[in-house]
């Protein structure tokens, strides 16, 4: 039994197993057990009991999801029944499912699968965002492979269940990556966020009961099979199972994926990418992505999981930690990260359309050196009146000025002293 | 020229795969493109007709994602990520030197028609920041510094391709 179960069985270089290989690892246990000695309701159980967590940024308990697909199906009645795997990653600094899905493609399918049957899908559709060519040809293949092998289609492994399996390939806009958006790109609507309720486990994908689970989340599925829930929990350092897989990139000496136990601190994670590069000190980290507020040295020994981070006031978004040292300057980080989400807002909702266009301009001239008093005001307006979650279909708009107002809070005194008419750090 | 009878074929078989012919637009296009280096005007109609809907909807698609070319692309395509974490690992150099090199900024393509240049979002390679993705099989490059980046441009060892 692996520490880690995500990518210990994962090619130094990459590449994907074929079938035959992965079923020699033991690749394919977990999907026998499942299939042939658990119930959909002890497969749900199970996954409870191992306190697994959504991995693509909102930590919603998988089990509480999957239980509200069979509700939504019961309602719904016969018909098809939908499985969306959510490979659109796209968040700034997360790189961790790029990894699962190009080197792991027959582990993302077992858990998959498993999943499926425990929620009662009919169909499994994997959206693999445009960039990530290699993952979605590792997917195809290995879905190929694994109708042959008669781990897809009709009555698998004798069990009586039946599950196709397919790879969507996107083009690109970051919105995609949004559970109702995503839904709406496999409709071939506009990709933009939909009102709930309806939710998607009661009115998804074609108006039927569909469930959207992250990469990571499925990948790690097959291992709490195997190895029982106990195990799972008893492998996080928190009460939040598991290993998590984080991504520290940034100004560190070697940015790297690490898969490390759920709850393992900022400080342990940077120190095995060779600490901060070039011996300097830390400023802050971002510990989820480029939506997640700052934190500091100060929070160097929060455990990241879900619940300390955000007892920290961030969150642990994707685990992807992004490091600026003290010669980075937070409000340049902060600009780049705000033309990012004003390109990629959609355009439905008026304070994303044209609040951050506006925000981002308002940074880069601060950045310039050209701004003012009444700017910086501005800013502290934008976080206040459209920041909150609520203001628009999607929380787009909220997690994009997120980095905002913890940067106000945290380096109120850097904004102001770029009034002078310069950065007073280091760099840029 | 007209798509040709391959490419409609596939469109048509897109349909079967994808759950009917809307849902079937984005692989129309990327067919198109893949074909095509670009979405023209003649070939979203096309597109359009093979599918059974009308060019306003494949075209809502076609200019709502960004990796569909509704304009003509260099032989090579360099996406340059402008992320953070290739921000703070020198982006901006490498962006800078590539623009001098090139002659050309974001959006634009060279006058031999050689390479388009275009800032992607994060493309998720941020261990190996600052990082591109080059050509028709969005090769992962990085980390590129501007001489690495020069002597990719001019070994143009992924020449003739998007």
């Amino acid at each position: 039994m692996s520490d880690k179960p995500l990518t210990g069985r994962a090619r130094a270089d990459r590449q994907p197993h074929s079938l035959a290989v992965w079923r020699g690892l033991g690749g394919g246990v977990a999907l026998t057990q499942a299939l042939k000695r658990h119930s959909p309701e002890a497969i749900i159980a199970l996954v409870e009991a191992a306190g697994l967590r959504g991995r693509g940024g909102a930590g919603f308990p998988t089990a509480n999801k999957w239980r509200f697909m069979r509700l939504g199906a019961e309602k719904a009645g016969p018909g098809p029944r939908y499985l969306c795997v959510n490979g659109d990653e796209t968040e700034p600094g997360s790189f961790k499912d790029r990894l699962l899905m190009e080197a792991l493609p027959h582990q993302l399918i077992v858990g998959a699968t498993i999943a499926a049957y425990a929620i009662g899908a009919t169909e499994v559709i994997i959206l693999v965002r445009d960039e990530y060519r290699a993952a979605a040809a590792a997917l195809t293949r290995a879905i190929a492979e694994a109708e042959q092998a008669g781990w897809l289609g009709r009555d698998i492994l004798g069990s009586g269940f039946d599950l196709t399996m397919r790879v969507h390939a996107s083009a690109g806009r970051y919105i995609v990556g949004e559970e109702t958006a995503l839904i709406a790109a496999l409709e071939g609507e506009r990709p933009v966020p939909r009102h709930r309720p309806p939710y998607p486990a009661v009115s998804g994908l074609w108006g039927r009961p569909t469930t959207v689970n992250n990469v990571e989340t499925l990948s790690a599925v097959p291992s709490i099979i195997e190895n029982g829930a106990e195990w799972y929990q008893s492998l996080s350092r928190t009460d939040e199972g598991g290993t998590k897989l984080y991504g520290v990139s940034g100004c560190v000496a070697r940015p790297q994926l690490i898969e490390a136990p759920m709850g393992t601190t900022g400080r342990e994670l940077i120190e095995l990418c060779g600490g901060i590069r070039g011996g300097r000190a830390l400023l802050a980290f971002q510990p989820g992505g480029g939506a997640t507020a700052f934190l500091e040295a100060a929070e160097l020994d929060v455990p990241l999981d879900f619940t300390h981070t955000k007892q920290a006031g961030s969150s642990l978004g994707t685990g992807a930690l992004i490091v600026l040292d003290d010669q980075a300057c937070p409000v340049a980080a902060i600009a780049r990260h705000m033309r990012f989400y004003a390109r990629e807002s959609c355009g439905l909702c008026t304070p994303c359309r044209d609040g951050l266009p506006w925000v981002a301009k308002l940074l880069d001239t601060l950045e310039a050196g050209k701004g003012t008093r009444g700017d910086i005001d501005l800013l502290h307006q934008h976080v206040a009146l459209t920041g909150p979650s609520g203001r628009s279909y999607c929380d787009l708009n909220t997690g994009a000025l997120t980095p905002l107002r913890s940067g106000l809070e945290r380096f109120g005194d850097i904004f102001t002293a770029h009034l002078a008419g310069r950065c007073p750090v280091g760099r840029a | 020229m007209s798509l040709s009878p391959a490419i409609k074929t596939a469109i048509a078989q897109a349909a079967a795969n994808h759950g009917g012919p809307k849902a079937a637009m984005l692989e129309a296009l990327k067919l198109v493109q893949e074909a095509e280096g670009w979405v023209s005007d003649a070939h979203l109609k096309e597109a359009a007709q093979v599918l059974g809907v009308t060019t306003a909807e494949i075209d809502s698609l076609a200019t709502f994602y960004s990796q569909i070319f509704r304009s003509p692309v260099g032989d090579t395509v360099i996406l340059l990520c402008d992320g953070l974490s290739c921000y703070l690992c020198g982006g901006d150099a490498v962006r800078d030197a590539v623009m001098q090199k090139l002659g050309i900024g974001f959006g634009e393509t060279t006058t031999d028609g050689k390479f388009t240049l275009i800032n992607i979002c994060c493309v998720g390679g941020c261990d190996r920041a600052p990082v591109a993705l080059v050509g028709p099989e969005r090769k992962l490059v990085g980390p590129l510094t501007p001489d690495a980046l020069d002597a990719l441009i001019d070994g143009k060892a992924i020449g003739g391709a998007r």
